[in-house]
């Protein structure tokens, strides 16, 4: 789960990050009265969306009045904000962060992750801050310095210290680097992180170290401990489809294509759609029902990928394994029967008692297509969508 | 004698007073897998399914002599249950719970350390469908009419892509020796490369059917070690090359997030390691056919 840029500052400051004195704001109105009492002659108002590359697609502007401020947070609440990162649809702006503006002489990077070979939070830095940290693998990647962290005895301080004279600090710089990684770290296991991003760190004017921006990704597996950061969630800034069948604990993503697919299993709901891309089709969506597929959870994921209006066919695939293709099969025609269905649906059973699911679909009097392989399912997929679109 | 589990692996069932413990045991049972007790704190001394139940699992192995476990621990104690196991002794642990926190599997492979590697527990999963050797027993939740038994080692990470290779593979008259789902995380017990070593050293394996898809190094890793050190052959799959960059599929770790991790990489570098890569997942089960014939035929 991703939370916003002002969440994870706050996180950072109660951990004992500096970070720029800010407030959120969802009006123009309060935008302005909020660089009033920061005072100074410079604000930086920022988009909060959940994305990175916010600054090159003009989310993140730099003020010298109360009146540009007031401007700049006019021009981004209420519209949608497209980045490199968020798709063409963009990702709905309904606040702002403004914060007074920091004298920058020297921009760092710092970030964890959950780096998956060594199976540890990684900690990496580089010197080189202000950049996508992709970017900066690519072209750099020798500045990129890098250390798993033991997680029986947590970061040490002479980890932190060999990091911040690797990345050229000195005098009360080192010091202050030792406490901010510190801080990130046991930031990052208390919101059971998976991901936080420092980018810039930077050095300001005074040469003092602070977190210019911040970016964070929490565990979803782990909110049930966490439960002042479950509360971040900003369902507004997740796809609606998603959400709802989220909240039917059905793990659904939407595509772009036009074949709807409802599949057991990750692994094979993938395969599925790998195999109807061969057949020369695109799916609409991932969808992964679960285990035990009754009559209701058919339905469900029936609403949720018809909720689409592209699908024109609806291509199921189940392997029954501890589910039996009977009780699916039940579930298929009854869905198709309350939803009054009218886009052709396919569908593939394999595993236990397939031969009475296959009598019960051929029973319904519906006009069900059945296959027996995963390739032939995807072929009856893409020409029954040929034949509905010629 | 397959891999990780036979006829005279002694098993126990943490969570086996449950409703799917429950179910999942008498399968195992029906199926010839040699389950000799169960583990639930607070339940020591109750009888489920002819077998007793136990406070502890060093009870439990003390009492039984038990050598491996199923934990179906709800995901909030998991990572203790996996914990436990491996500290009184267990030698292979499978864990089916969905949801444990990525950062109590950071803390239980740090764990599993604490053992010199001659008693370290053997983790498979979590988030997976278990272990199968056909005919001769199983730990996890597979249907294990699907399979038959014979030489070829089948690992994946999905449980249900799992089924559809085992039956492409049974339709051509192909058993399986022992197949292992490893599980959709991103932190796991055991990895490709873990397993594919299991399979080498076993003489009952002929040659192995791995089942990857898009995220994480693991796939990458399993191909250069198989290049350097296997003598069997290889076939493959990855799953997931129709998938976004960026977006989570389902699985926890299924996300393309570095180089090398999404399918049409992965395809590649499984290539050039000398791995024959199915064309599509409908071919899984000709695939391992045609390596099969080619070996013969060499």
């Amino acid at each position: 789960m991703d939370i916003h840029e002002y969440q994870a500052k706050e996180i950072l400051r109660d951990a004992g990050v500096p970070v720029p004195r800010g407030g959120r704001a969802t009006t123009p109105e309060q935008a302005g009265h909020t660089a009033a009492a920061l005072g100074g002659a410079a604000w930086v108002v920022k988009a909060q969306v959940h994305s990175g590359g916010r600054g090159e697609a003009g989310g993140v502007t730099l003020c010298r009045s109360e009146a540009e401020v007031r401007e700049a947070a006019a021009g981004l609440i209420g519209t949608r904000l497209v980045t490199c990162q968020t798709g063409a649809a963009g990702k709905p702006v309904d606040s702002v962060w403004v914060e007074a503006a920091t004298e920058i002489a020297r921009e760092l990077y710092i970030g964890l992750v959950l780096d998956r070979t060594e199976e540890r939070a990684m900690l990496v830095a580089s010197a080189e801050g202000g950049m996508e940290i992709e970017e900066l693998a690519a072209r750099a990647p020798e500045a990129l310095h890098r250390r798993a962290i033991d997680p029986a005895t947590g970061l040490r301080d002479f980890e932190a210290r060999e990091l911040a004279f690797a990345l050229g600090l000195t005098g009360a710089q080192v010091a202050q680097m030792v406490a901010i990684l510190g801080a990130c770290y046991r930031a990052w296991r208390e919101s059971d992180a998976t991901m936080l991003e420092i980018n810039p760190l930077v050095v300001t004017g005074a040469g003092d170290l602070v977190a210019l921006d911040a970016k964070m990704s929490v565990d979803g597996n782990a909110l049930f401990r966490r439960p002042r950061i479950a509360e971040l969630r900003d369902a507004a800034q997740e796809d609606p489809r998603e959400r709802a069948a989220a909240d039917h604990g059905l793990a659904y993503v939407g595509l772009d294509g036009d074949i709807g697919c409802i599949i057991n299993g990750a692994g094979l709901a993938m395969a599925t759609m790998d195999m109807i891309q061969l057949a020369g089709g695109a799916p609409a969506n991932f969808l992964d029902i679960g285990g035990g597929a009754s009559p209701e959870r058919v339905a469900q994921a029936f609403r949720t990928v018809l909720a689409d209006p592209n699908v024109g066919v609806v291509l199921v695939n189940i392997f029954a394994g501890i589910n039996r293709c009977d009780w699916v099969a039940e579930g298929v025609v009854q869905a198709c029967r309350e939803l009054g269905l009218t886009q052709p649906v396919v569908v593939r059973l394999s595993g236990t008692n397939v031969e009475e699911g296959r009598r019960i679909l051929r029973a319904s009097g519906l006009p069900l297509v059945t296959a027996d392989t995963l390739a032939e399912a995807a072929e009856a997929a893409v020409a029954a969508r040929a034949q509905r679109a010629a | 004698m397959a891999i990780l589990i036979d006829e005279t692996t002694k098993v126990l069932v943490q969570g086996m007073s449950g409703r799917i413990g429950r179910f999942h045991a008498e399968e195992m049972i029906e199926h010839g897998t040699d389950v000799v007790a169960g583990v639930t704190p607070g339940k020591g001394g109750e009888t489920v399914l002819g077998r007793p139940v136990f406070d502890t699992v060093r009870a439990a192995v003390t009492a039984t002599g038990a050598e491996a476990s199923l934990i179906f621990v709800p995901p909030a104690a998991a990572a203790d249950a996996i914990m436990e196991a491996a500290d009184a002794g267990i030698r292979t642990a499978v864990c089916v719970t969905d949801g444990l926190p990525a950062q109590d599997m950071m803390e239980v492979k740090r764990f599993l350390l604490r053992y010199p590697e001659e008693r370290r527990m053997r983790l498979i999963g979590p988030n997976c469908a278990g272990v199968i050797s056909p005919g001769k027993g199983f730990l996890g939740i597979m249907p294990p009419h699907i399979y038959l038994s014979g030489r070829v080692g089948i690992v994946g990470r999905s449980g249900t892509l799992g089924y559809e290779a085992a039956s492409q593979m049974a339709a051509l008259g192909l058993g399986v020796s022992t197949s292992v789902g490893i599980g959709g995380d991103p932190i796991n017990g055991s990895s490709f490369r873990d397993v594919l070593a299991l399979f080498e050293a076993d003489p009952e394996t002929d040659a192995v059917l791995m089942i990857g898809e898009i995220g994480g190094p693991q796939e990458a890793d399993a191909a250069e070690w198989a290049r350097a050190h296997m003598t069997k052959p290889v076939a493959a799959y990855i799953a997931g090359l129709s998938a976004p960059k960026g977006r989570q599929m389902g699985h926890a770790g299924a996300i393309v997030s570095a180089f090398g991790e999404s399918a049409q990489e992965k395809v590649e570098i499984l290539t050039r390691a000398g791995i024959t890569v199915a064309p599509h997942p409908s071919a899984m089960g000709e695939t391992v056919a045609r390596m099969l014939d080619a070996r013969a035929a060499a």
